[in-house]
C-alpha cells in the first residue's frame, strides 16, 4: 500500500491509499479529492488532472514526457516547475508518502 | 432547490452531476437511475485500450462505489424508467414503483445505430458497440475470429479496424461515404489515417455501399453494391449513434434529434433537464448536439449549477481525442462547414495538424500527435481572435507564442 498526501484548495489534506502501478490520477478520483477532473480517464489527452508535486519528491518520478511537456503547457491553472499530469504519475513503493498539491482550477 | 433530483441514465453526466451537487452543498435526496448493471464507468476505452486488455473494468469507473455510498446518492443499478409522469412529477420505473422527483435530468445517452435487418443486420456476430456488455462479448468474438468486416470509416469504425488488426484479424472497412471521416474530419486527416490503415495491412473500402450481409444463421461475408463479395466472420457496424429520446418523447417534451434545452439545459418542461448525447442545446447561435465527455462534463456542470438556482449558460466547447495504431489525436472544434485548410506538418511527418478556417474564423483543428496544435488551436478558436494562416504552416513557428499572445494579460 502506498499512501498519497492531497492538499486541496481550501489547505485541508487528503490521505489515500493506492497501489503499486496506480496513478496519482485514479487514486484521487477513488478517494474522492475534490479538483482533479481527468476529463480523458487517464490518456494523457487533455490536461485537467494538474498537480503540483511537492519538493523533494519531484526527483523520485520519472522525468516529464514530450507529450506530458506540452500538454503542461494548456494546465487552467499555471505551469510551476513542479507541475505533472496525475495520470502519468505511477506508483511504486519509492513514492510512499507522496505529497502533491491541488490547483485551484482544471480550466 | 428543490429536495430531490433524480437522473435517468447513469454514466458520465450522472457521475458528474451528482458530485457537483454535493460538492456545490446541495442536501436534498440524489437517486440515479441506470439500465446497466454497472457503475457509472468512462466509454471512450471500450474501442480503445479496455477492447485491447490494456486497462481493467475498475479503471474504467468513474468514482468506487463507496463514493455513492459515502455522497448518499442513491445509485440504482439494472434499474429501467418507463415512463415520466410530469402532471405528478414522478418517473414509473419497470415493475411499477415510482419515483417523485422535484428536478428531473435526462441523461439517456445515445445508442448504437444498428444494420437493417432486411439486409442481414440480425444474423449472428454482427455486431455494435456501445455498452461495457458488448465491449465484453465483443472481447471474445474478435479473440476467435479469422477476419472482420467493419461498415463505417468514423472514429469508432476505425478505432476498432485498428484494435482487430492489433489482435491479428485481417481487416476490411467499408464506408459508403465518397471517404472515410467524411462527416468529422477534412481530405487532409482523412488521408493521413487512410495510408496510416493501410500500412498496417488493413483494407479500405471507400464509395461504396453495401448490399447486404451474407450468410445462414452467422454471418459469412458482404456483398458490396460493385458485387463484391468480401468474406469475415464477424462484422462491427459503426455507422453513428442515434440519441435515447423515447421517454422524453412519450412524456410530450420537445425533442428533434435530442432532447431539446434552451442554453441553460432546461428542457420544455422547466423542473426537466437533459444533458450529454442524449440532449440538443438551442443558443442564438443555432443548435446543437454532441456526443463526447467533456460536452457531457461541460453540460452536467451547467444542469448543477442552475438545480442550485443559478443562471449558468452552456457554451460549446467541443473537443475529441481517438487513438489508432498508437497515434494520438486530438481535436479541437467543429470543422463541419468549413472553407479553407491549413496544414501544418514537420518535415519528417511525425507531427501534423489540419487547421479548419470558415470565412475569417479558425473553427477547429485536427491535431496528429501533436498536443501544441491542440492546446493552441484550442485557445484560438475560443478567442475568436484573427489567426496568421501563413504562421501556422510555417511548422518551425512556435506556436506556444501564438496562443499566449491571445491569453487575458494577468495582472501581478
Amino acid at each position: 500500500m502506498i499512501q498519497v498526501h492531497f492538499t486541496t484548495q481550501d489547505g485541508s489534506v487528503t490521505s489515500a491509499v493506492g497501489t503499486d502501478g496506480e496513478s496519482v490520477m485514479e487514486i484521487a478520483r477513488n478517494n474522492g479529492v475534490h479538483g482533479i477532473v481527468a476529463e480523458c480517464g487517464g490518456a494523457a489527452m487533455c490536461a485537467t488532472c494538474h498537480v503540483y508535486v511537492s519538493p523533494g519528491w519531484l526527483a523520485r518520478i520519472p522525468p516529464v514526457s514530450e507529450f506530458e511537456d506540452e500538454l503542461l503547457e494548456g494546465t487552467g491553472a499555471p505551469r510551476m516547475e513542479n507541475s505533472r499530469l496525475g495520470c502519468q504519475i505511477k506508483l511504486n513503493d519509492t513514492l510512499d508518502g507522496l505529497e502533491v498539491t491541488v490547483p485551484a482550477s482544471q480550466y | 432547490m428543490g429536495r430531490k433530483v433524480v437522473i435517468v441514465g447513469a454514466g458520465q453526466v450522472s457521475a458528474t452531476l451528482a458530485a457537483k451537487l454535493r460538492a456545490d452543498g446541495y442536501d436534498g435526496g440524489i437517486t440515479v437511475l441506470g439500465d446497466e448493471n454497472t457503475l457509472p464507468y468512462q466509454r471512450p476505452p471500450l474501442s480503445k485500450a479496455y477492447l485491447l486488455g490494456k486497462q481493467a473494468m475498475a479503471q474504467l469507473h468513474l468514482r468506487p462505489a463507496a463514493f455513492y455510498s459515502q455522497a448518499q446518492i442513491d445509485l440504482r443499478l439494472g434499474c429501467r424508467a418507463i415512463a415520466i409522469e410530469t402532471g405528478v412529477r414522478v418517473v414509473r420505473l419497470q415493475g411499477d414503483e415510482v419515483i417523485p422527483y422535484d428536478h428531473l435530468v435526462l441523461a439517456t445517452g445515445s445508442a448504437a445505430r444498428s444494420w437493417p435487418a432486411a439486409l442481414g443486420g440480425t444474423l449472428e456476430e454482427v455486431r455494435t458497440l456501445r455498452t461495457v456488455s458488448d465491449a465484453d462479448s465483443l472481447s471474445l468474438a474478435l479473440r476467435s475470429a479469422g477476419s472482420i468486416l467493419v461498415i463505417g470509416g468514423g472514429y469508432v469504425g476505425l478505432e476498432l479496424a485498428s484494435v482487430a488488426r492489433t489482435l491479428g484479424l485481417a481487416v476490411t472497412v467499408v464506408e459508403a461515404q465518397k471517404r472515410i471521416l467524411n462527416r468529422v474530419a477534412g481530405e487532409d486527416t482523412a488521408r493521413y489515417f487512410r495510408t496510416l490503415h493501410v500500412a498496417h495491412g488493413i483494407r479500405i473500402v471507400e464509395g461504396m455501399g453495401i448490399r447486404r450481409l451474407l450468410g445462414g444463421g452467422r454471418v459469412e461475408g458482404a456483398e458490396l453494391e460493385n458485387g463484391e463479395v468480401i468474406a469475415c466472420d464477424l462484422v462491427i457496424v459503426g455507422i453513428g449513434a442515434i440519441p435515447s429520446t423515447a421517454l422524453a418523447v412519450a412524456a410530450g417534451l420537445e425533442v428533434d434529434d435530442g432532447v431539446v434545452t434552451d442554453e441553460f439545459c432546461r428542457t420544455s418542461d422547466p423542473v426537466i433537464w437533459a444533458a450529454g448525447d442524449c440532449a440538443r442545446v438551442r443558443t442564438s447561435a443555432g443548435s446543437i448536439r454532441l456526443e463526447s465527455v467533456g460536452n457531457a462534463i461541460d453540460q452536467a456542470e451547467t444542469v448543477a449549477a442552475n438545480i442550485m438556482g443559478g443562471e449558468r449558460a452552456y457554451r460549446p466547447r467541443p473537443w475529441f481525442w481517438t487513438e489508432q495504431h498508437g497515434v494520438r489525436m486530438q481535436i479541437a472544434g467543429l470543422s463541419a462547414g468549413h472553407d479553407e485548410t491549413v496544414l501544418r506538418r514537420t518535415s519528417d511527418g511525425s507531427r501534423s495538424s489540419c487547421w479548419y478556417f470558415r470565412k475569417d474564423n479558425l473553427i477547429a483543428v485536427d491535431a496528429i500527435n501533436d498536443a501544441q496544435a491542440f492546446l493552441a488551436g484550442r485557445r484560438l478558436i475560443d478567442s475568436g481572435m484573427d489567426v496568421d494562416r501563413a504562421a501556422i504552416g510555417n511548422p518551425s513557428f512556435d506556436l506556444r507564442n501564438l496562443a499566449k499572445a491571445t491569453l487575458p494579460e494577468i495582472s501581478s
